[in-house]
């Protein structure tokens, strides 16, 4: 073909990949995302690596029945842990009873923001967990200790949503794990770290967990912070078979409406979608993202 | 806040900028870091990766759970053994755990690893092993300080967990002898054994990673049938999580984490757990997992001696953990009072 005329197929958003990127094999299918409530957020925060908000429809929300299909093969291929995560997964008005179904397979952890946890939800989450034998865990993001750190990244009036979701989740006695973005460079340090675990005590967490996530260049934080650039790509050789347990490509899987992708970071790039059931995608994957720059770098694992 | 003019047209500019970005998104898909017609994105995602046929499919999972074969000899066969792990240098409930075997006439006894850290006095622990005979396999603790490693490999995030994980490590990396450090880089990482009719595999964390945590809430059924089915094994050991815990298959498989004899399984009590297995006349294997009780108040004492941190004595004397905590999953977090 000419060189002038790029290929159908060639992503607007990155340069062609360097020769011969390294490949991660699947060593086992432990974990198994779901981009349960596709890309549509009630937020639009400025760091959101795949660009969620309440307008965009690159992914739609999962019906109970398609996330049924994957859990049973799932559960052949002897999955450990579910994930669920979108944009806001309790916008999908089915997520609960796609707790309860995949509560009976094994243990759920939900990604959530936090705003549509009012007290009822609270409760009925509570009844699901203790309804199964395997752990249900919350994930509640927030980027700042104080609304005036937050609310620029998250939104106006996040913070304190988030407050009092987090308040609301400790008086039913769930103790969820407050995750932390290092878009604000201070939220890694140790001393971030302690004053997060402290605003949990605060709000009544008796045992405070807490999650600090590195930031990935790309969707809507590329705009807010800046994309990568063209040296933060891995060549062959980067990644030694050692390293692999540090990539979670290695050991899991992202479903969306739209087929099975390799990880949960690259849903808004086609060329990350490997098959449509989960059997078409026990294969490898080259590594020619930049995005998979911030893996190795950083060791990111996205588990709690 | 005040409310004066500039931030007022600073906030404006924002949230129309803000109605912007959410404006653009309608109709578009987010390709990378470009909007692109939904219908671009999806027709690209169409023709990415790869569909396989039905039976290409079937062979796909039929590979993926297939045995994979670690060619380890099998040791046996037995019809009781002890199997226990998670030493944590508490070479008094060591003690009384070989007094427990004897008494009870078990063939052969077992250590699934993690044989320093937490506790006093490192080398007491060998003499010790080598009087019951106990065969051992490696844990992350062995793995770590016959390498020379910096830290335990438990990765812990809380900064207060590290903290305790490092005095822990660093107490034991300085005090273990050159040559019983030498015998723990030795020691395999995985053995089987035969038990009446059953194969058992013994590892430390997990088959696949030495210091993957088994817990029994975030273990389930249909994960622990693939994996014994790829390990090809009836039972499956392990320990490194510090609970003990044991569950039989729909396959009739078992798996059991025998726990730790090191310290308290985080329940207010201050024994610690190991495990029986026995054949059954019909071939089959009973798990007994069991609770030990042993001098603590010596050796609560004798961790004061060495100088080690009162949180760590605590939890020899209240069967509480302190810390280290933040591993636990929600439900086993739940019962525990920290
Ligand atoms: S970061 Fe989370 S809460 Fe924020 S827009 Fe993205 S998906 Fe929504
Ligand atoms: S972005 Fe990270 S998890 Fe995804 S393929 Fe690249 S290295 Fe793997």
């Amino acid at each position: 073909m000419s060189s002038t005329v790029a290929p159908k197929t060639a992503n607007p958003s990155v340069a062609a990949p360097p020769p011969r990127a390294p490949r991660v094999e699947l060593r086992s299918l432990d974990t198994l995302w779901f981009q349960v409530a596709g890309t549509v957020c009630n937020l639009a925060c400025r760091h959101c690596f795949i660009s969620c908000s309440p307008t965009n429809h690159t992914h739609e929300f999962m019906p109970l029945a398609e996330v049924e299909r994957y859990l049973a093969e799932g559960a052949q291929l002897g999955v450990k842990e579910y994930y669920f995560t979108g944009g806001e997964p309790f916008l999908n008005p089915e997520m609960e009873r796609i707790l309860e179904a995949t509560l009976k397979v094994g243990p759920a952890h939900v990604l959530t923001n936090g705003l549509l946890l009012d007290d009822e939800r609270c409760r009925r989450l509570k009844l699901l967990a203790e309804g199964s034998p395997y752990s249900l865990d919350l994930r509640v993001s927030l980027d700042g200790l104080t609304a005036e750190a937050n609310d620029p990244i998250r939104g106006a009036g996040s913070f304190d949503r988030v407050m009092a979701a987090v308040r609301k989740l400790a008086e039913v006695g769930i103790n969820p794990v407050l995750t932390v973005t290092e878009v604000l460079a201070e939220n890694g340090s140790a001393e971030g770290k302690e004053s997060f675990l402290d605003l949990l005590r605060t709000l009544g967490v008796d045992k405070p967990r807490l999650k600090v996530l590195p930031i990935f260049q790309i969707g809507a934080e590329a705009e807010r912070g800046g994309a990568y650039q063209s040296w933060q790509r891995l060549a062959e050789g980067d990644v030694m078979e050692q390293g692999w347990d540090h990539l979670q490509c290695s050991s899991c899987r992202m479903v969306t409406g739209q087929g099975v992708w390799v990880c949960p970071i690259l849903v808004n790039e086609p060329q990350g979608r490997m098959g449509e059931t989960l059997a078409d995608t026990l294969n490898s994957y080259p590594l020619d993202h930049p995005a998979c720059w911030t893996c190795h770098v950083h060791g990111v694992s996205c588990r709690t | 806040m005040g409310n004066r003019p500039p931030q007022d047209e600073a906030e404006r500019q924002r949230l129309a900028e803000e109605r912007a970005r959410l404006a653009a998104h309608r109709g578009k898909a987010t390709w990378g870091e470009k909007l692109v017609p939904l219908g671009e994105f999806r027709a690209a995602v169409e023709r990415s990766g790869r569909v396989l046929a039905g039976e290409e499919r079937a062979a796909e999972v039929a590979s993926y759970t297939a045995p994979r074969g670690d060619k380890v000899a099998v040791e046996g066969p037995y019809s009781k053994v002890i199997v226990f792990g998670g030493v944590y240098n508490n070479h008094r409930a060591l003690a009384a755990l070989l007094d427990e075997a004897e008494r009870r006439g078990a063939e052969a006894i077992y250590c699934l690893g993690d044989l320093g850290g937490f506790g006093p006095s490192p080398n007491e622990v060998r003499p010790l092993l080598e009087a019951g005979a106990v065969r051992t396999i490696q844990g992350n603790y062995e793995e770590s300080l016959a390498g020379g490693a910096e830290d335990c490999n438990c990765g812990y995030a809380d900064p207060r967990d590290n903290h305790f994980a490092k005095l822990s490590y660093g107490y034991t990396a300085e005090q273990t002898a050159a040559d019983f450090k030498r015998w723990m880089g030795q020691l395999p990482c995985r053995r089987r054994i035969r038990v009446g009719n059953k194969e058992v595999l013994l590892v430390h964390g997990s088959p696949r990673r030495i210091n993957e945590f088994l817990f029994a809430s975030t273990s389930p059924d249909p994960f622990l049938e693939v994996l014994l089915e790829q390990e090809d094994c009836d039972l499956l050991l392990c320990t490194h999580t510090g609970l003990h815990w044991r569950r039989t298959l729909p396959s009739a498989r078992q798996v059991a984490n025998v726990g730790v004899i090191g310290r308290p399984a985080n329940d207010g009590t201050t024994q610690v757990w190991f495990a029986v297995l026995e054949a059954q006349t019909s071939g089959e294997v009973a798990i007994e997992l069991v609770p030990l009780v042993y001098d603590h108040l010596e050796l609560a004492a004798e961790m004061r001696r060495e100088g080690l941190p009162a949180e760590f004595v605590e939890t020899i004397l209240t069967g509480w953990w302190t810390t280290c905590l933040e591993v636990l999953p929600p439900r086993e977090r739940a019962l525990s009072k920290y």
